[in-house]
């Protein structure tokens, strides 16, 4: 095959030029600075530095936290997603517009929102203060911010897979004889899996590299409630470049695997629902 | 938008598990985005309205407003010229490796906005590759706003070309191959053929890039310096003010962005809509044929 297929359309060159030059020199050769710092530690440097303690702790935090708050969205996404799909209530328009919130609203905003309401004395915090019940400045504090932000991500990948539920099957497990949980756990769950899988890895991937909605409500005590963004950015201000950049290829190797993974579950939502791509 | 398909009896819920089903789920709602966002303008005018306008006029406060402006006015026209060059590309083109042309398109999504940031300064920064050659010639990009901009730009990267191809693939060639058969040079054929046909989509990717680059903090906070009145940005700004106790201050300006978020998800709905009309007028011209 040719590179590209022949056309009568104008302007392939130009287009495809610019767009190469300018991903490289917005994404590419950046992103390649990066691995090419890195490439001057060598090995046993380069794994000294992100398997510090604190650096190990600030992982198990990050990746622990992001996969809780990616849970409950998994959860709560799809009962927001079934409600706003297949029941009325007065209202929904609202809510259906409120869901995106968390992509429009800075993250910073959000930030400084939940940590005032969690607070011991905020809005939230008072009432469970007297329960024992802490939240800003510990980690549960950095799963409700991640649950928060990552809010959107499996409610608007389920959303079109519900809507588009053929009616038919339904009717016809019904008139079969299933009864309404086996119609769900048989008929429609497997047809919105790979939308689910899909949603809980957008959202765990956005939340592991969260920054400005975490440090607010988080408190950044090494070793219990620092994340792995906020490590980069103390040995950026240590001057530490080779820390910062190592861990930083940490994260990218990571987010990239994540991308990869989210492309293949993208393709098998595809596949699964019969489009053809 | 949430559209509801008429249920038969006997494919819906008994209205019981519906009325708690619907409870639970607008519970969840509300307490996690009603209540934050309620807390904003609660926390922002809680000692009055003079304290709040002052806040918002205070000359730091200004500059940070300008300078976010500023960086949005810079970024979101570069991101769109890209976005409509890549889409066109990927869209009316077939050719090797296109895929992999998309999924590294989409890979500024996939980063973490501190990554984001750090890679500027490994670049422009004092000890980064051009560093020296910088200071030698006096031209500073990381702890000014050319480095602000291109934290922007690099984040909200993806948005147009996101939007597009898709709606572009899904349109086809056919209106542009008849327009340059008819004789239309490219630019006629682009601006009155394909413009007409893709101007919500775009519209929506400048909507989403814009409430991006104007609330971006992660990437900012590390190429930005913090210096007040001249490197600060709203949102560093907000933090600033958070972290000096100055709590009217911080959430007044955060106000500003919160406002600017309800501004963005109107536009957005009002752009889907007009958009999903429009898609609806060329299936039926589509079957008229």
């Amino acid at each position: 095959m040719r590179f590209k297929q022949p056309s009568v359309l104008p302007g392939f060159n130009l287009s495809l030029g610019y767009t190469l030059f300018y991903l490289s020199i917005i994404v590419l050769l950046p992103l390649s600075a990066l691995l090419i710092k890195t490439s001057a530690l060598s090995w046993e440097h380069f794994w000294q530095i992100i398997s510090e303690p604190r650096v190990v702790a600030s992982y198990k935090l990050t990746f622990g936290a992001s996969l809780l708050a990616a849970l409950i969205n998994l959860f709560t996404g799809l009962l927001v997603a079934w409600v706003l799909v297949r029941y009325q209530f007065y209202g929904k328009r609202f809510i259906d517009a409120m869901v995106d919130l968390p992509f429009a609203l800075p993250t910073a905003v959000a930030g400084i929102a939940l940590a005032t309401i969690y607070a011991p004395n905020g809005w939230i915090g008072q009432y469970l203060e007297p329960l024992g019940i802490k939240i800003a400045f510990t980690p549960i504090g950095i799963v409700i911010a991640l649950t928060f932000v990552t809010l959107p991500f499996v409610v608007r990948t389920v959303q079109p897979v519900l809507q588009d539920l053929e009616h038919e099957l339904e009717e016809a497990a019904c008139s079969l004889g299933a009864g309404r949980w086996q119609i769900f756990y048989k008929v429609i769950f497997p047809t919105i899996l790979p939308a689910l899988l899909t949603g809980f890895a957008l959202a765990f991937a956005r939340a592991i590299g969260e920054y400005g909605s975490v440090i607010f409500i988080a408190g950044n005590m090494p070793f219990v409630s620092e994340i792995t963004p906020l490590m980069i950015i103390s040995k950026l201000e240590q001057y530490d470049y080779l820390g910062a950049t190592a861990i930083a290829v940490v994260m990218l190797v990571v987010s990239f695997a994540l991308l990869l993974l989210i492309n293949g579950l993208q393709w098998w939502t595809a596949k699964r629902l019969g489009r053809v791509k | 938008m949430a559209s509801t398909i008429q249920r038969s009896i006997v494919t819906t819920e008994s209205p019981a598990v519906r009325y708690l089903l619907t409870g639970l789920a607008l519970l969840f709602i509300s307490v996690f985005l009603v209540i934050p966002l309620a807390s904003v303008f609660v926390e922002a005018f809680r000692q009055g309205w003079r304290l709040y306008l002052a806040a918002l006029v205070e000359p730091d406060a200004v500059q940070a407003i300008k300078l976010t402006l500023i960086v949005a006015a810079i970024s979101l026209p570069a991101n769109l010229i890209f976005g409509v060059a890549a889409a066109w590309a990927i869209a009316k083109f077939d050719f090797k490796g296109k895929s992999f042309l998309t999924t590294l398109i989409d890979l500024p999504f996939s980063v973490s906005p501190v990554v984001a940031g750090l890679i500027y300064v490994l670049m422009f920064g004092a000890q980064g590759w051009w560093g020296p050659w910088l200071i030698e010639h006096n031209y500073t990009i990381i702890f000014a706003v050319p480095g602000i901009v291109l934290a922007t730009i690099f984040v909200t990267f993806p948005f147009v070309a996101r939007e597009l191809i898709p709606l572009m693939e899904a349109q086809g060639s056919d209106e542009e191959q008849a327009a340059i058969v008819l004789g239309a040079s490219s630019w006629q054929m682009f601006w009155r053929v394909t413009l007409p046909k893709i101007k919500w989509a775009l519209l929506y990717g400048v909507i989403l890039a814009n409430a991006r680059a104007m609330g971006e903090f992660g990437a900012v906070s590390v190429v930005s310096g913090h210096i007040r009145g001249m490197t600060n940005t709203v949102p560093l700004h907000v933090e600033i003010l958070y972290n000096e106790y100055n709590f009217v201050g911080a959430f007044a300006c955060a106000s500003i962005l919160a406002l600017l978020a309800l501004l963005t998800l109107a536009a957005k709905s009002y752009v889907e809509w007009r958009g999903e009309q429009q898609a609806a007028a060329d299936r039926r011209h589509a079957v008229e044929e």
